[in-house]
């Protein structure tokens, strides 16, 4: 299998196989990664990194990821400063940095830009999140710390927590667990369930039924991996609501009592309130480790597409 | 005794048969055909089908189905057949059938998509399933049913 020139756009368009490939090349990568060993993979050439709206981790970890293995990074963060702030459309922008660098990494509020970026790009595109759509190489790094921790993801007992109707990295996280076998389990406030769509997809392509519960305490007792995301305060009329939800949904070292004693517990950061901060200090926070693993992660997703590792 | 014909036939033009009843006035909006449309148009509703029970049929005068049009009554009318009539005579009968994809001929519902920014992009749909028709936008990845589209 060979994903030299390939896009990442969506986790929805990945094989196992090829999901398979890169998370065992992060793991190659790790000792790279942690400046233990140096590398000029990526010597001579040159990561765009076109962040059309905020982000820190994804954006830092792929240029991190990219300088680790030699290569150099240009681009924008925000688009004040750009042409875009002129009036140039994304498929005009994209066509001008295509010319100046070997591959692209695009964020974008609009849902869908990354797969147009790649229509009208001859190098390849990673999608680094459009709008609530995908952000596919969080789930990858998702996956392998997963893998990291416990071994495995089959037959694990993962239980994702918090607003699942809204946040991307549940989503495309509830296809690909569900793609390696794991058992979900679907927790989230009345009315902020998991999208019928995503439940039918992976009933229809990998025969998983999640179990789906309002019940904090109910769905946290056989998990192994806790995965957490926050209320969206944003898409409520009512704040207030928002907050109340956040409040009965949160991980304290007291919800914790009831669960296995080896849990992990990951969240994509930012958190905010969704976690209290004495879980920092637990042997189960396991979140600022999964944000390294993005560097790996990463590192392999250039390499693999970038053709310099096989 | 002869029966009578309830709607005479059309010398040029196209009719749409077999449309699912209560479908036809769809068909007709898919058409854009409305007032101000000059064309002799007839719609029939609940007529008696063997094959499938009731149907509804739209006869429209000096009027050629293109390929979108076609795609697009096969959202509402997946089973309908589509002749061209010649001189009163059917010289073409086709099945409408739903192709794989759809492209630019319907708006994404979804107004953070991609395809409803300016950019250069006609909206593209994969058809999931076929009856009740799903619809997966290949830009913003959503699934949508017909009601979100018509």
């Amino acid at each position: 299998m060979n994903l030299k020139g390939r896009d990442i756009i969506s986790i929805r368009d990945m094989s196992k196989e090829e999901i398979e490939l890169i998370l065992e090349t992060a793991k190659r990568m790790e000792p790279y990664a942690k400046g233990e060993k140096s590398s000029k993979l990526m010597d001579g050439k040159i990561l765009g990194n076109l962040f059309f709206e905020p982000s820190t981790r994804t954006r830092l970890s792929f240029t991190a990821a990219m300088q680790r293995l030699g290569g150099e990074v240009m681009g924008f963060s925000g688009t004040g400063i750009t042409s875009i702030a002129k009036g140039e459309n994304l498929a005009d922008s994209i066509r001008v940095v295509e010319r100046y660098c070997d591959f692209i990494v695009i964020r974008h509020p609009m849902e869908g830009t990354a797969r147009l970026a790649a229509e009208v790009s001859s190098k390849p595109i990673i999608n680094g999140g459009d709008g609530a759509n995908q952000h596919p190489t969080q789930t990858l790094l998702d996956l392998y710390t997963i893998r990291k921790l416990k071994g495995k993801i089959k037959g694990l007992n993962i239980a994702l927590l918090g607003d699942l109707k809204h946040a991307r990295t549940m989503r495309s996280l509830t296809y690909a667990s569900a793609m390696f076998g794991a058992n979900l389990t679907l927790i989230s406030p009345a009315g902020l369930e998991m999208s019928k769509d995503v439940l039918l997809e992976i009933k229809r392509n990998f025969n998983k039924v999640p179990f789906q519960t309002n019940d904090i305490d109910a769905g946290l007792r056989k998990a192994d991996v806790i995965y957490i995301c926050r209320i969206q305060k944003e898409r409520f009329a009512d704040k207030f609501e928002a907050e109340k939800m956040q409040k009965a949904f949160r991980i304290t070292p007291e919800t914790l009592d009831q669960c296995k004693d080896d849990i992990a517990i990951l969240h994509s950061l930012p958190k905010v309130t969704e976690i209290d901060p004495r879980v920092d200090e637990m042997k189960c926070a396991k979140y600022f480790d999964q944000t390294f693993f993005g560097v790996p992660v990463r590192m392999a997703i250039l390499g693999l597409i970038g053709g310099a590792v096989r | 005794m002869k029966e009578e014909l309830r709607v005479k036939k059309i010398k040029d033009g196209t009719v749409i048969d077999h449309i699912k009843a209560g479908k036809g006035k769809k068909v007709l909006d898919i058409l854009g055909i409305g007032n101000g449309f000059s064309k002799t148009t007839a719609l029939l509703m609940n007529v008696p089908s063997k094959r499938i029970g009731k149907k509804d049929i739209v006869k429209i005068e000096d009027k050629a189905l293109k390929k979108d049009e076609v795609d697009k009554i096969a959202l509402v009318a997946p089973r309908a057949t589509w002749n061209v009539v010649k001189d009163f005579k059917v010289t073409k009968k086709n099945e409408i059938e739903l192709p794989e994809t759809l492209e630019g001929i319907l708006k994404c519902p979804n107004p953070k998509c991609v395809t409803n920014m300016n950019e250069p992009v006609k909206s593209k749909f994969k058809v999931e399933e076929k009856e009740p028709v799903k619809l997966r936008c290949v830009y913003c990845e959503r699934l949508f049913g017909l009601e979100d589209m018509l």
